[in-house]
This record gives C-alpha cells, structure tokens and sequence, in this order.
C-alpha cells in the first residue's frame, strides 16, 4: 500500500478519540457519501429500466464483493469457490420460501446465515495451508458445491433449477425492478456500513493483523483458527446475501449461473477496486460489469467508422475487456479506490499539487 | 528488601530440531521486577529460548513456569493473556496498518466486542470500548514519543520508529514479562540510549519484568540486573553483567580460544 497522506483539510480537527474513529475520514466524504445516496434513490424512477438492471446486478455483486473483500483483501486469504456460496445462498433463500414458506425478507438473510455455516466448514483448511495451497482447497468448495446443486433435488430441484419468488411485505410486493432495486440498495448500504464498521473495531483489525503477520499477530492474542475460519463465514454471510437477493430479483435459479468463471470475476472485483476496501469493492463491481458494456458500444461505434471490422466485432470487444483490465493493473495496481485517495490528496493541496 | 517472587523459572529446556540440538538443558530464572539479559555469541540459541517462552517452539523437554503456572501447554495466544509481551528481532509490524491501529492490536486480548457487535458499532458498545481503548494507548505513545507518527501506516516509518512501534504494541499487551529481542539492533547510539532510557523506565515506572537478548555489552552491563550467558545451546554462565563478563569461559565463547592457540594454527595452516 503506498503512502496517503492524511486527508483532512486544514481546520478539520478531531478532538475526541469517538470522532477520531468516524466512518469517513472527511466530513467531504461523509456529505458526498450521503448526496450520492439521495441522488440514486430519487433518480431511480427515471433512469428507465435498462439502467435499473444494471444498478440492480452492480449491487448485488457488490454485497458479495465486499464479502470476498474481508476474505481475500482484509484477512490476505484466498478463495476461488466464492461463486458457489453466492449460489448457495440463492439456492438456499428460495428453498426456505418454497419447502418452508418462510417470507422470502426473511428467508433471505437466513439463507445467508446457512451460507455463513458452509462456508466456516469449507474454510477449516484454511486454519492450515496458505497462498496458492488455500486456493486449491477453495477450488474443491466450488466443485463440491456445484455438484451437490446438480444433485440435490430436494434442495435445488437439481438440474431443472428452483424457483424463487419475488418476496413482498404486508401485501406490498417488490414485483417491479424499481422497488427491487430500493430492496438491493438497503441491503448494500448494510453490508456496506457493518462492514466499515467491523474494520474500524477489534475483529477487523485482528483480520488484518493476522494478513499482515500471522506470527506476531498470534503472540499479540490473536487465535489465528478462530479469525481465519471467522473470515470464511462472514465473507460467505455477504456471498449467501447477494446470492439470495440475485435468485429473487431472477425469479429463477439455475445450476449453470454460478460457476468457477464468476468466482474469478468476483476477485477481478476487489483486484481491480482496491484490495481491503468496502468502497473499492462497490466501484470494482460497477467497473467489471460495465466494461464489457462500454467496449460494446466503442466497438459498434468503431464498426460505423471501419466496416471491415463487423464481422469481428465480438472478438474485439473480449479482447479489449482484457486489454483494459490489463492496463489498469499496470497503471493502477492499487485500485480505483488509490486513484480516488490521490485525486483525494491532491485537492487538499490544490493549487499546490502538480 | 524482601525477598523477591520468581516470575519466571525455566528448568531444564531442551530444544531439538531434528538431529541440532538448539538448546541443551538450559535452566534460570527471573525475579520479578528485574532486567534480565540473555547474551550469547550468534546462533547460541537465544531467540529459540525466547521463542520457547513466547511459545513459537515447543521444547521436548523441561518445564517453564511462569507466576506458578505451567507455560507450555498453553497456545500461543492464550500467553499473550496471562501478561507475556515480546519484540521481534526482524522487525513484526504489521505494516499496512497506521501505528495506532498496530498498537491497539495489543489490546485485542482485553477487549470485549466481537464482529457482531463490531458491525453494529454504535448500539453494541463497541465505539465507547473503541474510544476508550484509544484513551489507553495515548498515554503510551506518549511514554515512546511517537505522536508525530500516529497516522501513518508502520511500514513507512524509519527503522528506529518502528522498533519503538513494536515495543509500544508489546506495552499494550499490558504484560507482566516483557520479551526483547534484540531491541537496539542496527540503531545509532542517540536511538540506543532512548532505547535503554525506554527499557528503564518500562521496569520501574510500568513495574514490568523484562527479558532482553541484546548484543551491546555497554547496554547489558549498564541497565540489567542479572545476565545469563549461552553458547551453543548451553548456559555457561549466570550472575551479575559486572562478574558476568569477568568471567574465562564468557571470554572464549565470544572471542574464540585464546590468543596463544589461535596463532598455532596459524602456524599450522
């Protein structure tokens, strides 16, 4: 992590250690944090329903981001099976509405409770092996998982898929993507805010303690078992949430949605967004699942300009995913979020920076 | 003055890996409230004694007991608990976090909230214990002189800083045994005497036991009250620093056989 010089502005003094410990860092950012809030929650009747999938799928692999992000970026740990938790939790979630009939709000974070559990039983390897050893394990999370979704029909209705009702509350029903979307922004603002919350206090400073030296953090107090299979349950807890939030909002879920290759691109997520940090998470998410939607428009656009290029236009849209996921590593190995840290910085010392 | 309680007492630890013999039947013990150095040339078997009380290596043999309990069936954390402090000698840090979140790292153990009440932060009571905890440190960065580095991450800081980081984070365990390996490695004489200056006042003002490995013989003789000497794996002595380094086998073990036999082979060669 590079140097980021405090970022208070001159004046802005903490005088109590209770402010000290704010959840943003500046008052600017708190007051941004919560302009932008406004503005999503009264712009979404307008945005039309194109863009309102969009937001809808940006934050709920957010909320499963942020999840794999105290895993991966907070605990230094690693997991190439998150894909099948998200999965489970959207099995899980309609298989309580179905069998149980439990309200689907309800059924919800249940379900994420249920994944919490999973996922504490795949992470016990994890109180052992580390680095690329871990990831292997982890591997065998997501082929066990998968498999036992194709098999299990009491539980996922095996190959067919499950159904999975949009839930509704006193006979108002989140049936249209608008009131869905308002659902997915309560649940990613909580995930959002405990989770910031659980880093400014003692388990998540355990959780980076045991990334950034397991030995020492072990002879300061830490029970290294505890807090590494502690990080598999709480990251699998937002896998299982946005899981569930992902299978209601389809109203159908199906085996095939939940494979190795989201798993990667839930880690391209927090790669690309800022490894360790909640906000980078929301931005990685909204990055990964934009791009491939940016390229398609500049390559169509392209294709006006060069129609040799119409027919390849499909290839050159992946490949420019990846040239462009390429270069900002190179660029900005440290996340969007560094860059928002150093524009950040630069206006504290405007007009003296640069 | 009456007489003084053992708080720590280490009998006949044997360390093996393997076929090495790290440490052979090595016994001594601390009184409370004493400086007590632990020197030996490199590879004498110093930080695996210390690793055998912190409890990184279990010994195969022998028992430690420290305030009339028995050390080594206990985790590695628990003994962070019951008042065991300790310094790395490669520096420990954890160096992506700011140097009052590595400190509070220390406190860990005494703190109450958990990840659930984490997340809830305001109604659990975490944020007053956060805030108090705070409170608590400050008095300790304080006592190191390390407020102007408070914000930044550990890992940016120079070398000397951050020997000090780590000896405040080993202050917020709250121990009654302090561990230091080698806490004045690689610093100039000015950081060496703050260093000692530190080290004097933690036993007497804090009334904490300290156990030190260190190389500086000025600074052994100078601030401990009992030093005990290894070589290879052997205690070969143990007294006071002054009669310590009087003596003929401390001498040979540090400066190789005497003068006389170094030149035959000279000869011989």
């Amino acid at each position: 992590m590079s140097y980021v010089p405090n970022p208070r502005p001159a004046g802005d003094f903490r005088t109590t250690y209770k402010d000290d410990n704010r959840l943003f860092k500046t008052h600017f950012e708190t007051r941004s944090a919560l302009v932008l809030l406004a503005v999503v929650i009264v712009a979404a009747p307008f945005i039309g329903n194109y863009w309102l999938t969009q937001l809808i799928l940006i934050g709920i692999y957010a909320i499963a981001a942020i999840g794999l992000n105290i895993l991966v970026g907070t605990t230094g740990q690693i997991s190439l099976g998150h894909a099948a938790f998200f999965g489970f939790g959207a099995f899980a979630s309609a298989w309580l509405a179905n069998s149980f009939g439990v309200p689907v709000l309800i059924a919800m974070p249940a379900a994420a409770v249920l994944t919490t559990a999973v996922g504490m039983i795949f992470g016990v390897p994890a109180a052992r092996i580390k680095g690329l050893y871990l990831a292997i394990a982890t591997l065998a999370s997501q082929f066990i998982l998968t498999d036992f979704f194709s098999r299990a029909d009491w539980f996922s209705g095996g190959v067919y898929g499950a159904l999975a009702e949009r839930p509704s509350i006193f006979g108002f029903a989140f049936d249209s993507d608008l009131r869905y979307f308002y659902l997915v922004m309560f649940w990613l603002v909580v995930t959002a805010v405990a989770v910031t919350n659980l880093l400014r206090s003692r388990d998540g400073r355990a959780f980076v303690a045991v990334r950034d030296h397991y030995l020492s953090a072990e002879v300061m107090g830490v029970n290294l078992t505890k807090y590494r299979i502690l990080s598999f349950g709480i990251s699998s807890f937002f896998a299982g949430l946005a899981g569930a939030l992902f299978g209601h909002y389809l109203e159908y879920v199906s085996v095939e949605g939940f494979t190795i290759l989201l798993s990667i691109q839930f880690l391209a997520m927090i790669i690309i967004g800022g490894l360790g940090s909640v906000y980078g998470a929301i931005l990685g998410a909204a990055f990964i699942l934009l791009l491939p939607q940016v390229m398609e428009s500049l390559t169509t656009m392209a294709a006006y300009v060069f129609p040799a290029m119409e027919s390849g236009k499909s290839y050159v849209k992946q490949m420019s995913i990846g040239a462009a996921i390429i270069l900002f590593l190179i660029f900005e190995p440290e996340g969007l979020i560094h860059r928002w840290q150093q524009i950040r910085a630069s206006w504290k010392l405007f007009p003296f920076s640069r | 003055m009456t007489e003084p309680t053992k708080m720590l007492d280490v009998t006949d630890i044997s360390l093996r890996f393997g076929g090495v013999k790290a440490l052979t039947d090595i016994s001594f013990h601390v009184d409370e409230g004493e400086i007590f150095s632990l020197i030996g040339p490199n590879g004498a078997g110093k930080t695996s004694m210390l690793n055998c009380i912190s409890g990184r290596y279990k010994p195969q043999e022998g028992s430690i007991l420290f305030d009339g309990k028995d050390l080594l069936s206990r985790s590695i954390n628990d003994r962070a608990k019951i008042g065991i402090g300790r310094t790395f000698q490669n520096l420990a840090l954890f160096s992506h976090m700011s140097v009052i979140d590595n400190i509070l790292v220390g406190r860990h153990h005494m703190m109450k909230n958990n990840f659930l009440t984490g997340m809830l932060y305001w109604v659990g009571g975490a944020q007053k214990e956060e805030a108090a905890a705070r409170a608590e440190i400050e008095d300790i960065i304080d006592f190191l002189e390390i407020q102007h580095v408070r914000n930044e991450p550990a890992g940016s800081l120079s070398y000397g800083l951050r020997k000090r980081v780590e000896l405040a984070r080993a202050i917020a365990i709250k121990p009654k045994l302090i561990l230091l390996d080698e806490p004045m490695a690689g610093m100039n004489l000015e950081e060496k005497e703050d260093m000692a200056r530190y080290i004097i006042e933690l036993n007497e003002q804090y009334g904490i036991t300290v156990v030190m490995i260190e190389h500086d013989m000025g600074v052994v003789v100078d601030i401990s009250h009992r030093v005990a000497v290894l070589d290879f794996g052997q205690k070969i002595a143990e007294g006071l620093p002054e009669e310590v380094v009087e003596d003929e086998q401390v001498k040979t073990a540090y400066l190789g056989i005497d003068d006389f036999s170094m030149d035959d082979e000279k000869e011989v060669g």
